[in-house]
């Protein structure tokens, strides 16, 4: 229910000092999950252009969507799926205050969301050398623009797991905090929400 | 206090239940089902992120308040599609 | 140890240091500042600079449309002047001004919290708006010349820079996201022990509503603006015909969020008015829960309306019918409210301070704003009136009639709060008289001028609307005198007014229970809430 200024004056830097430790706690997940429904609009509105121009223009849909490298795609659900794993893991093993446990899960789902971005920069190359750009056509408008829109967030991610991972290195973080390393979480499973919509829409089903 | 929460063992097992769903759907991308591969797709596609929400991200053992910040905007993309559709399509 | 004024007197304000959160000076104390009060400020002080520019633009226009042919400005500088006008006005001022000035001020102190919930997420939202903002300065280069709706296809062709602009507004939105955010948890997490739901302040409940909107709308605009600028840039073709693409899909996602956007306009003002009817007629608000509910409705509600500012698009009929029937639902709890501010005031106990002026301006004008709203659900009446100046007239008395008057009324109640002086009512009333009569004479003749089928947006218009045009631009003359003498009060009271008590309107909220102007830590002792804040004790006999 209501949760509870802290009845003495603002702590030095004036964040969280004000908020008891659960309550600063249940704001912040409140906080990510509403930052997270920002997400959902904010790519909705490209799903909302995919279920337009997919109706619109079946034919186009069909035959430009086997241009795509769906292995290539397959391959990079499997790194995002291991790299939501890892991120868990990670947040698990800090539950348990095993610091270096998390340094070490976030390592690795930093490594996996480079390996991201590093074959989803090869498919780009690929398609490019093939003479498909955002311009080609509404279906590689879409393509690029969602699958664009979607490294952009890997890249933030990336940012801000290395964040997470330095202020570990820092013993920031312990069994009774870590509230950034789970809000960092959230928004990373989020990332591995889109893209699990995004390889049957764009790459399975044309 | 702390909600419940799935350890190292669901978390593995969540895994496995995706990349197994992960190849199930690009299998099927092979197979020429007509309509019935979208549907499928995004049946599959809809059961790899609930998994992903309820267990990674802890909504199976977050409160109601919680729940109906995650759905809302669901419900919101829905309504966007569903007003833009009311006119591309029968116009 | 209380401090004393310099005279040896206690500080009538109820602080044990006189300048409460005012105390630590230099533009550090306010870059960095962590203080919601403080961010409030900067954001108020940002917003009504903008007004006061947008204004500047509207005089422009106004004097333009003195003459039917070519005067002063050309064409494409006249539409460069409405452009402005309408961009600069609703992105940098009607959408931010109340929500993330006043309410970033007044959400903590009325449920009896220390601060938001995120305090450097609050000032890091006052930075991207300032970033935003200055993006949109460097798109003056070549100044936006497309109407404030920017539609594709002309906004994707036209040389102004519209992909830098494009930019600028995604900031300006991400601002407005990270304050609704914010605001959303604040409001959950925040309430002081004995402040349940139905115990809040109903500002607080219109801000809530308010910040469900900015969450869930304006990323739309967001990825909008992406896409628009991502046409110019990369030849994306979601709004191009010769590309397949479709320019309504962008006027789709474009009021998918500016229709809701009009209730964050509309919410926190009618939240203000709550606080202030029951106040100034000493009585409890009629129909608590009604009104709190109502916020939620039009919030709700207003998110399956869009489509009535696109009838004559050539959008279906099917789709037209659906838009404008739902378009009448959200009639029902606005006229909820209305129903229930009157009912407060019958056998209240009334008196007409500057906050209750405007308070009941805005009721009158808000009504006749939104009653010709209805006249425009109607299929028929709209595809008559529409694009011309009946419409102008018609969001000019629910914008300004509307959420300006409410954020005046806001100012002119919660002025001794934030600043610890007291505005001069010698100035208030006359400043107020002539807002009131410039703002009718400007906009009711242009009610009359659109049904008689002059225009918008075009520089030039057929001589028999001369007369009326005429008449339109004196009542912005008016308008402008009495909002410089509202200025100048404003600048008086900081400097030279009357030191204020710490509740000057015997009101009942918690913010006027602490210090005016506040403690930077808003109260001494976190307060136990045991009652609503409505209860006055109604006619004295």
């Amino acid at each position: 229910m209501s949760g509870r200024s802290t009845h003495h004056g603002p702590g030095a830097a004036g964040h969280e000092a004000h908020m008891d430790p659960t309550t600063a706690r249940e704001a912040a997940t409140l906080g990510i999950w509403t930052f997270l429904a920002t997400e959902v609009l904010l790519f909705g509105g490209l799903f909302t252009a995919y279920v337009i121009f997919r109706i619109k223009y079946p034919q186009m849909f069909y035959e430009d969507h086997l241009e795509l490298n769906r292995i290539l795609g397959a391959v990079n659900t499997v790194v995002l799926i291991c790299s939501s794993l890892t991120v868990a893991l990670g947040i698990a093993a800090i539950r348990k205050g095993k610091v270096m446990l998390l340094r070490f899960y976030l390592f690795l789902t930093i490594l996996l969301a480079a390996t991201f971005l590093v074959i989803k920069y090869f498919e780009y190359m690929e398609d490019f050398s093939k003479g498909l750009y955002p311009s080609t056509d509404i279906f590689f408008s879409l393509y690029f623009m969602m699958t664009g829109l979607h490294a952009v967030h890997v890249t933030a991610g990336i940012t801000a797991l290395a964040t997470m991972l330095v202020l570990a290195f820092r013993g920031r973080f312990s069994a009774d905090y870590h509230t950034p390393v789970e809000v960092t979480g959230l928004y990373w499973h989020f990332v591995d929400l889109v893209w699990i919509y995004l390889l049957p829409l764009l790459y399975l089903v044309g | 206090m702390k909600p419940e929460h799935g350890g190292y063992g669901i978390y593995l097992m969540v895994w496995v239940a995706l990349l197994i769903l992960t190849g199930l759907t690009v299998a099927v991308s092979y197979v020429h089902l007509g309509m019935m591969n979208v549907v499928v797709a995004l049946l599959i596609a809809s059961a790899k992120a609930s998994l992903v929400a309820l267990f990674f991200m802890h909504l199976r053992y977050e409160s109601r308040l919680v729940w109906g910040f995650a759905l809302t905007p669901i419900f919101f993309l829905a309504l966007i599609i569903a007003g833009t559709l009311s006119d591309t399509l029968f116009r | 140890m209380r401090e004393t004024t310099g005279n040896g007197e206690q500080p009538q304000n109820g602080n044990a240091s006189p300048r409460g959160y005012l105390e630590a000076k230099g533009i550090r104390a306010w870059a960095y500042t962590l203080d919601h009060k403080r961010i409030g400020v900067m954001y108020l002080y940002t917003t009504l600079f903008f007004f006061l520019a947008g204004g500047v633009f509207a005089l422009l226009i106004r004097l333009k449309l003195m003459y039917p042919g070519q005067h002063i400005f050309t064409n494409q500088t006249y539409n460069v002047l409405f452009t402005m006008h309408g961009a600069l006005m609703i992105f940098l001022f009607v959408i931010p001004a109340i929500p993330s000035g006043l309410g970033n001020f007044f959400i903590p102190l009325q449920i009896g919290a220390r601060d938001v919930a995120f305090p450097r997420l609050n000032l890091m939202s006052y930075w991207i708006f300032v970033a935003g903002i200055v993006v949109i300065l460097f798109s003056l280069g070549r100044p936006m010349d497309t109407g404030w709706t920017f539609y594709t296809p002309y906004s994707a062709r036209t040389s102004a820079d519209v992909t830098v602009l494009s930019f600028g507004i995604f900031l300006v939105g991400m601002s407005s996201i990270l304050t609704g955010l914010n605001f959303l948890v604040t409001i959950h997490k925040l309430r002081a022990p004995g402040m349940t739901w139905h115990r809040m302040p109903l500002f607080i409940w219109s801000m809530y509503a308010t910040s469900i909107i900015q969450v869930l709308a304006t990323p739309v605009v967001g990825i909008t603006f992406l896409l628009l600028a991502m046409e110019r840039l990369f030849g994306v073709g979601f709004f191009d015909p010769t590309k397949g693409g479709d320019p309504i899909l962008f006027q789709h996602f474009f009021w998918f969020y500016s229709h809701p956007v009009v209730y964050v306009m509309i919410l926190p003002a009618m939240g203000i008015i709550s606080e202030i009817i029951p106040a100034f007629s000493r009585k409890p608000i009629f129909g608590y829960k009604a009104i709190a509910y109502s916020s939620l409705a039009i919030a709700g509600f207003g998110f399956f309306v869009w489509g009535h500012h696109m009838f004559v698009t050539g959008m279906s009929a099917t789709a037209a019918i659906i838009f404008s029937l739902l378009t009448y639902s959200v009639a029902i709890p606005t006229a909820i409210k209305v129903f229930n501010w009157l009912a407060t005031m019958y056998r209240g106990s009334i008196t007409f301070e500057s906050p209750m002026l405007y308070a009941l301006t805005f009721i009158f004008l808000f009504v006749v704003g939104g009653l010709t709203g209805m006249f425009l659900g109607a299929l028929g009446a709209d595809i008559h009136v529409h694009d011309t100046y009946f419409i102008v007239a018609h969001f000019h008395y629910t914008m300004v009639g509307g959420t300006v008057m409410g954020l005046l009324a806001g100012l002119h109640f919660w002025f001794p709060k934030m600043t610890g002086r007291m505005l001069s009512e010698k100035m208030a009333v006359p400043a107020w008289l002539l807002i009131f009569i410039g703002f009718n004479v400007t906009f009711f003749t242009q009610f009359i001028l659109g049904f008689e089928g002059m225009p918008r947006r075009y520089a030039q218009y057929p001589a028999q609307f001369q007369a009326l045009n005429i008449v339109s631009t004196v009542g912005s003359w008016i308008l402008a005198a009495g909002i410089l003498i509202m200025f100048a009060n404003f600048v008086h009271g900081l400097f030279r007014g009357a030191l204020a008590p710490p509740n000057p309107w015997n009101a009942l909220s918690l913010e006027w229970q602490t210090g005016s102007p506040p403690a930077t830590e808003n109260f001494e002792e976190i307060p136990t809430v045991t009652d609503w804040p409505y209860g006055y004790a109604g006619r004295q006999t």
